[in-house]
């Protein structure tokens, strides 16, 4: 089943982001100053170095996905440029501004690793993807339209009817869903994602990546951190390998780094299905 | 019975009463949320050092307290934000101290007396003067107004520290602000509860509340009014049969807790009816038989019923009579689901 899906998403017709299209077709979406611009990123977490000079450029609405093994610096490089892990060396500019003088968070959408570790008391999804919307209105009160923006981004990942329930009892993909429609409410121009589709499952992963298709279209910059191109490949207009802290590619998405990258590969997982099927198998 | 409410002392004791079993909870759950429920523990700790400060210079003990908890909370936040390794052992060398230098000093100065560290320690309803009830109220006004008004703020930094960071929230001060709250409300509550107690009545009444709530906001206000409640029982009990009042509150609190968690199970069923009614919407794909599932139940109920009773959606809405004598097997459902 999943082999189906995964090829009906590649014969789909490209959106006007991918790498075949040229610059000029976007239009002015594409002009202005980068939205993330590190150059000679020099890092060091737990006093190991992790970044050795990483150069890296997203522009207004480019896809671009960061590869490469574990522990290469992949995670890394995206919070130096959310501000979590402080550059030891090189610049960081945001939408054209030094990193220590940006304060348009809002344009940004952060959506981090997924962890299973969840926090002592019971929130309920509605009140996770509100903390999306603090940039807006900031200390004033919670308004109508900031309820009427959580309701939207909880609609365009479709979790409005999960909205009252508690963020604890979530499947993996649906608690990626709410990660990410807390980066949406803030209608960010950056969407900066760390391995959005670990434990994720197939259907999930094809409901992610129809998610990220329509903000694309909308003209927003993403700034992937990926293990495998998966379902996400044609959305990728460009991608940057690391390895061992060091850029060790820049371009158009690899066709052959293992078979993770391959075109059409997924991760499918056996007890996907099986899940589903066993409380059938009960109750037959 | 009315007689309790005709002493002066007991008038104040209610209202100090009232006043901690708001602002513990209520700034508590922050710390529960996090995973820090025991630094309300550790700033009582240190908090006896400024107790013993205010003997020793025959200062009001509740200022010293709330300037030593002060600088002892900040230094524990400190600690905790630079994640280093031996952060606990730092921590460990700060209580103790304040456990040990509190009682130090206690011990020379000239005015100490036995039974007056011991009410600091176990709370004492006697003791609540007219001028402690004064800082008490300012001191419980300054927590409520931060916990209440930047209840978004600390809720996205407890739940989320790094996504806090990415909407621009001054993550570092808000942290500070946090601690610093905490240290505060120690001294609000040290009258009453007791030095020793005063991080149960933080931690004990969110514990409770979270067994019946999904939200952080009913989780919020259902803690202040188990706070609350047992608070006002707790003096009240204090009173009748002579007991130290900071023991009986948190011990009515863990009773609470205990009637919640009996009562969490059924609830959790009833609400999980209530979902299966809604159908398959719950699902990332749709089940063939998901949306079956109310109709299919009632004609082949009694055939599958040794089957259903290890699913616990399934079951349908049978009638109290049936509920009744499933309580204890609805649990052990529970704790496999889990």
């Amino acid at each position: 089943m999943s082999a189906v899906t995964t090829t009906t998403d590649s014969d789909r017709p490209r959106p006007s982001s991918s790498e075949g299209t040229g610059p000029g077709e976007a239009g002015p979406e594409r002009s202005g100053p980068a939205v993330v611009a590190l150059r000679g990123a020099v890092a060091t977490v737990g006093g190991r170095p992790v970044l050795r000079g990483v150069d890296l450029t997203v522009r207004p609405g480019e896809v671009v996905a960061l590869l490469g093994a574990n522990g290469s610096g992949k995670s890394t490089t995206v919070k130096s440029v959310i501000g979590s892990v402080p550059l030891d060396r090189g610049d960081l500019e945001l939408f054209g501004r030094p990193h220590r003088r940006f304060r348009d968070w809002h344009r940004i959408g952060y959506v981090p690793q997924r962890t299973t570790a969840a926090a002592g008391v019971p929130a309920t999804v509605r009140e996770v993807v509100s903390t999306g919307r603090l940039p807006q209105h900031g200390l004033l009160p919670f308004r109508r339209k900031d309820r009427a923006a959580v309701d939207r981004a909880l609609t365009s990942v479709g979790m409005l009817d999960r909205a009252g329930d508690g963020v604890a009892h979530l499947s993996g993909g649906q608690h990626q869903r709410v990660l990410i429609a807390r980066a949406l409410v803030g209608v960010p121009d950056l969407l900066i994602m760390d391995e959005p589709m670990a434990g994720v499952d197939v259907d999930s992963q094809q409901v992610l990546a129809d998610i990220l298709r329509s903000e694309v279209e909308r003209g927003c910059a993403v700034l992937l951190v990926l293990h495998e191109l998966g379902p996400l490949e044609p959305l990728i207009d460009r991608a940057v390998v690391l390895r061992d802290g060091c850029v060790a590619h820049d371009g158009p998405p690899p066709r052959n780094v293992g078979q993770h990258a391959l075109p059409g590969h997924d991760h499918v997982h056996p007890h996907a299905d099986d899940h589903h099927r066993t409380p059938q198998g009960l109750l037959a | 019975m009315i007689e309790m409410f005709q002493p002066d002392f007991m008038q104040r004791a209610f209202l100090a009463a009232v006043l901690v079993g708001v602002t513990a909870p209520s700034i508590g759950i922050y710390l529960v949320q996090r995973r820090q429920a025991l630094m309300g523990d550790g700033i009582g700790h240190v908090a006896l050092t400024g107790v013993g400060l205010g003997f020793l210079f025959q200062a009001n003990p509740m200022w010293t307290a709330v300037l030593v908890c002060v600088l002892g909370a900040v230094v524990m936040e400190l600690v905790r934000a630079r994640g280093n390794q031996r952060g606990d052992i730092a921590l460990a060398m700060l209580f103790y101290g304040g456990m040990a230098g509190g009682k130090l000093l206690v011990s020379m100065s000239s005015q100490s007396g036995a039974g007056s560290l011991e009410s600091y320690l176990w709370g004492s309803i006697l003791f609540v003067s007219p001028g402690d009830l004064a800082v008490i109220g300012l001191l419980a006004a300054v927590v409520l107004a931060v916990t209440i008004g930047l209840r978004r703020q600390l809720f996205a930094v407890c739940q989320d520290e790094e996504f806090a960071r990415v909407t621009g929230l001054p993550v570092r001060v808000i942290n500070l602000l946090l601690a610093v709250m905490a240290a505060v409300t120690v001294t609000v509550a040290m009258r009453v509860v007791g030095l020793l107690l005063v991080s149960a009545l933080m931690v004990v009444p969110v514990a409770a509340a979270q067994q019946l709530t999904r939200s952080f906001a009913a989780t919020q206000a259902t803690a202040i009014g188990v706070g609350v409640v047992t608070a006002l029982l707790g003096v009240g009990t204090s009173y009748q049969a002579d007991l130290p009042s900071g023991p009986t509150i948190v011990f009515l609190a863990i009773l609470t807790f205990a009637l919640f968690s009996a009562i969490a199970a059924p609830l959790a069923r009833r609400r999980h009816r209530a979902s299966v009614e809604h159908g398959p919407a719950v699902c990332d794909v749709a089940l063939t038989g998901g949306g079956a599932n109310p109709t299919r139940e009632p004609g082949t109920a009694e055939g599958v019923g040794t089957v259903l009773e290890t699913t616990e959606p399934a079951r349908t809405p049978a009638g109290t009579a049936v509920d009744k004598p499933l309580s204890g097997e609805s649990l052990s459902s529970r704790g496999l689901a889990q």
